[in-house]
């Protein structure tokens, strides 16, 4: 533990936490589920679900980010959480570096917490208001063992790591602290337990602009230093272009398109994508949108949509739309160069008029 | 009526005053610890029907400007001074009767989290008839009739239903356009924008730009937005001014500010905005942070983090240059060259400083070239 | 610090700053205080109250107990009696101290108890949630559904009177509003994005509620607990009023003022002291959780 704040950069391919090699994925997740119960009544019943992860199924590649959007509402926020374990998923496997996680055979949960960390949205809930944040940051190595004096001198290590000078900043509490500031303990304390995969919930959503650039530099170097792998969930469309280098757009509670970022920008192939880069602001004013590319707001998930779940937004939309799911394909079996989307005009012999005819070799 | 002068040019409207003036305003904080000054000298004109962004970083007292045209700030802590005139009001004098019937009224304003503005007890529709029934005296019906209208008019779906709907049953998009409902229901001459668009997802968050827009054309409201999202400036603006530690340093139409920026914190706020920037090269961020409204150094405020200082920076904040479009930035490196600003750059361009070491380097040796 | 970092920070905002000077939580919360006068001079009240129950038998100028018949309900400054006597000729001002060692007592130790207890069945409800939340809540909307100057009455008339009982009855009335204080502030905290941070680490349950819960309830928890010392007082005098508390001739301000009743058309400034007593130190508890409430109240 003690010696992460100092480690030396290491290249990918050498790093000594590896266990499985250098093409083995960080992570694989398989089919992972979780409807939340909606109970209602004197007897508490069940009375419908929300489906908010459904069935998703994605791998990291070690070393790389992977930017997951979509709107509010989509599950990206879920999926976090169950990669990280703070929900219990109801269907589906995590392989960590080859490991499978949580059971019997496979790494202890312990393991998957050391390996994977999270960073959450700023806000005034993701630091605790009455612990100093030399404490905040030190709480981690404390509760896996580390002496009270380790802890310390590593959470001092780690605030200057990310920027923070200890002297100034240890005995502080967060509400003396500003936005960015705030941001970067959280990301000291996800580092704090020396962790490969770090999961970015929205990090530097609510940030200023001039600061957010500030802390999107600090977390390119921070990867490139501790060889960090890393899966950033923001809805700012620019930012997941900028950090990302393969990108996963969620809808519903479902994967409907995945591919590396140039491809999803330049040639998006899923209606919802296209229209969610349309949303985008340019900085011209020359260049103003006068009609609005989505309508609406995406439909409950308590009842989503049969079919294709956008359909009901979808302007290509055609009777094989309502009937029929698309699917995705096989995304764990395909390479981390493949584009793949959920949309019937793509997928040859689907039934919609748009769809290629025939397959080409 | 017989003084139809050729300079009656810009458009169909006629050069009448502005119906919004502020001068020199300026706001303190007055707490037994510290004197917040948040806003230290403002001053602008807004046209009606015109869109002002105000754009600016937390803390640079955007926010508070705004606020003052309400006078929504505690009255024992606050101190206001300057003058705001709001059409034949003089905001700062009136009686707080008269200021409570201005308010919603002729002033109306929304906010970022739709939640503080709706009363969560009462249902959209309640929240409607009841400001229209107190400020124009309308019948019950009638008010309905008009809340229904709103409802149409921000494009809510099913607006029958929604108007029985409490606040909470509605969702974020829906709960947004309800608030821009109830703010306008009385057709207010001056709307008052505090972000209202920052906690949307981008696709409904254009929706409401786009509608915003649209009503404010229609009703030739005038309308002043506070933001710092500079693409939500360059969706919406008129006008753009800049604002930084109390103070407009750039103003402009938003072709002149945001496509010609001249204050180098401007330029600095555009270049780091992240946008198609290539991976793996470096965001240009600005260095530092704003400064402490607690504590404000004579000079230009912005001097801290500026790669572009000069001596005399540090004595007296610039004065305003401006140029014949009204293009304005508070810079002692901007001039006037022929009919608009320019930026004399230093004749060694800082390299592009985003840490503390190379920015005291770089104006080490800038200062010490010029001194 | 290595290069490449140091190279690509910007500098953390306001590490310049000359201003920002660290101060602790609660050297932040005495700040604050300091300059509230009013908390602080009821503060300094109750501290003169406390320590005059405590030094009573030093201070009373008079044996409590002790009657003369010649000298009943003689009025406010009456020769020696600085307070009057009551109807039984005692001296007003000695059984007020020593009333006010009883009165006390009641008011704070049956908030305490109520505070520990309470307060630990209020976190439990609040971080497991569900079906422990359900049993424990619906247990204490069995006691709220009463109300508590009835169910002190009940509880204390099936178990007798006497000091301890009535401590008993009154810390059992205060449980079930500190377990629902305690209880919101708790599912509050729960939801919170650093108590999910902590759980990452792998930290236990315990502790996670010690270091991360507990610290965030106890201040509300507090606040709240403090407005209960006044009710308790007042709750208890009631008791004492009806008969059900302390008995006679024991000094309670409560069996006090219910004693003197009698003689509220003979001597209504006597018999009015006791209840401005009651009054004084009540107002004194509930400005005094007020302005803590106040300073405690960290803008995160």
């Amino acid at each position: 533990m003690t010696q992460m704040a100092i480690s030396p950069p290491a290249a990918a391919s050498e790093d000594p936490r590896d266990r499985g090699g250098p093409a083995q994925p960080m992570l694989i997740v398989d089919g992972i589920r979780k409807y939340f119960p909606i109970r209602a009544g004197v007897l508490n019943r069940t009375v419908a679900e929300v489906k908010a992860v459904d069935d998703i199924s994605f791998y990291v590649v070690k070393g790389e980010t992977l930017g997951i959007v979509g709107e509010s509402g989509c599950g990206k926020s879920t999926l976090a959480r169950l990669l990280m374990h703070l929900i219990d998923r109801d269907d589906g496997h995590l392989i960590l570096d080859g490991d499978l996680v949580g059971e019997e055979t496979g790494v202890p949960l312990d393991g998957l917490r050391r390996a994977l960390q999270m960073v959450f949205q700023d806000s005034y809930s993701s630091l605790n208001p009455r612990l100093p944040i030399e404490q905040s940051i030190a709480y981690g190595p404390k509760v896996q063992g580390a002496s009270s004096k380790v802890a310390k001198a590593q959470a001092r290590a780690l605030m200057e790591k990310v920027g923070l000078k200890a002297n100034l900043f240890a005995q502080r509490y967060p509400h003396e602290l500003s936005g960015g500031q705030k941001q970067r303990v959280n990301i000291a304390r996800a580092l704090a337990l020396d962790p490969r995969l770090l999961i970015l919930d929205e990090a530097v959503s609510a940030l200023d602009k001039s600061v957010e650039a500030q802390v999107l530099n600090l977390l390119e170097d921070l990867k490139r230093q501790l060889n960090l792998t890393y899966i950033f969930i923001s809805h700012d469309l620019h930012v997941v272009r900028y950090i990302s280098d393969r990108v996963l757009v969620m809808y519903l509670g479902q994967v409907v398109e995945i591919g590396p970022v140039d491809k999803i920008y330049e040639d998006p192939q899923h209606p919802y994508t296209q229209a969610l880069l349309a949303c985008r602001l340019s900085m011209d004013p020359e260049e103003r949108v006068e009609a609005a590319p989505l309508a609406g707001d995406p439909p409950n998930p308590v009842n989503p949509p049969s079919g294709c779940r956008f359909h009901t937004r979808c302007p290509f939309m055609e009777d094989v739309c309502m009937s029929k799911a698309p699917s995705l394909g096989d995304v764990l079996r395909s390479s981390a160069q493949d584009h793949l989307a959920a949309c019937h005009m793509v997928h040859p012999g689907s039934g919609h008029s748009r769809a290629p005819l025939a397959v080409r070799a | 009526m017989n003084d139809m002068t050729p300079t009656n040019l810009s458009g169909s409207m006629p050069l009448a005053a502005p119906f919004v003036r502020v001068k020199d305003l300026r706001v303190r904080f007055v707490s037994r610890e510290a004197t917040v000054r948040a806003v230290n000298g403002v001053t602008f004109d807004l046209a009606r029907g015109e869109v002002l962004c105000v754009i600016g970083e937390s803390g640079s007292g955007k926010s508070v400007m705004m606020r003052s045209l309400l006078r929504l700030h505690p009255k024992k802590r606050t101190v206001i001074e300057g003058s705001m005139q709001v059409g034949e009001h003089d905001i700062g004098a009136v009686s707080d009767r008269v200021l409570s019937k201005l308010r919603g009224s002729t002033i109306s304003m929304i906010f970022q989290e739709p939640m503080t503005a709706l009363d969560p007890l009462y249902t959209i529709g309640d929240q409607i008839v009841e400001t229209v029934r107190r400020h124009e005296g309308l019948g019950r019906e009638a008010a309905w009739a008009r809340a229904l209208e709103l409802l149409e008019l921000v494009r809510v779906p099913s607006p029958e239903r929604r108007l029985k709907a409490y606040p909470h049953e509605l969702s974020g998009g829906l709960r947004q356009r309800a608030m821009i409902a109830v703010a306008l229901s009385c057709r207010p001459s001056l709307l008052l924008a505090d972000e209202p668009t920052t906690a949307l997802d981008a696709s409904v968050q254009i929706q409401v730009l786009v509608l915003l827009r649209k009503l404010q054309r229609e009703m030739e409201m005038s309308m002043i937005f506070v933001t710092h999202d500079l693409g939500v400036a360059a969706q919406i603006a008129d006008k753009v001014a800049v604002m930084y530690a109390g103070r407009i340093i750039e103003y402009g139409t938003v072709a002149d500010v945001l496509n010609r920026p001249q204050h180098p914190y401007t330029r600095a706020m555009l270049a780091s905005t992240v946008k198609d920037q290539e991976r793996g090269v470096q965001l240009e961020a600005i260095a530092g942070s704003p400064p402490d409204l607690r504590a404000l150094p004579d000079g230009c405020s912005f001097l801290p983090r500026c790669g572009y200082a000069k001596p005399e920076c540090a004595v007296a904040m610039p004065p305003e240059t401006v140029d014949a479009r009204g293009h304005m930035a508070r810079c002692y490196r901007v001039g006037v060259e022929g009919q608009r600003l320019a930026f004399s750059a230093p004749a060694i361009q800082p390299s592009v400083c985003t840490n503390a070491s190379q920015l005291a380097a770089a104006r080490a040796e800038m200062l010490g070239r010029q001194a | 610090m290595t290069d490449a970092v140091a190279n690509s920070l910007a500098v953390a905002p306001s590490q310049s700053a000359p201003t920002a000077r660290v101060r602790s939580y609660w050297g932040g919360v005495w700040q604050r205080l300091r300059y509230d006068y009013v908390t602080l001079f009821c503060i300094a009240l109750i501290i003169l109250i406390v320590l005059s129950a405590v030094f009573a038998p030093w201070l009373a100028p008079f044996d409590p107990y002790k009657s003369s018949m010649a000298n009943r309900l003689r009025p406010i400054g009456y020769k020696q009696f600085l307070l009057g006597t009551d109807e039984q000729g005692r001296d007003m001002l000695s059984r007020l101290l020593y009333g006010g060692r009883v009165s006390l007592l009641m008011g704070i130790v049956p908030v305490i108890l109520a505070t520990v207890i309470g307060g630990l069945f209020g976190v439990v409800a609040g971080y497991y949630g569900r079906k422990v939340n359900m049993g424990i809540m619906r247990t204490m909307d069995i006691f709220f559904a009463f109300p508590s100057v009835l169910l002190a009455v009940a509880i204390s008339g099936s178990l007798g009177g006497g000091i301890t009982n009535q401590m008993l009855t009154l810390t059992v009335v205060l449980i079930p509003p500190i377990c629902r204080v305690a209880e919101t502030a708790t599912s509050q905290v729960r939801n919170m994005d650093f108590v999910d941070a902590a759980r990452a680490t792998g930290a236990s349950t315990t502790s996670i509620l010690f270091t991360h819960v507990l610290i965030n309830v106890m201040s509300p928890v507090l606040v709240y607990a403090s407005t209960l010392v006044s009710i308790s007082i007042i709750l208890a005098s009631g008791l004492s009023f009806l008969g059900l508390g302390v008995s006679p001739p024991t000094a309670d301000w409560g069996l006090m003022l219910s004693t003197l009743r009698q003689s509220i058309y003979v001597q209504p400034l006597v018999s009015a002291i006791p209840g401005v007593a009651i009054l004084v130190t009540s107002i004194a508890f509930n400005l005094v959780s007020d302005g803590l409430r106040q300073a405690m109240d960290v803008k995160a």
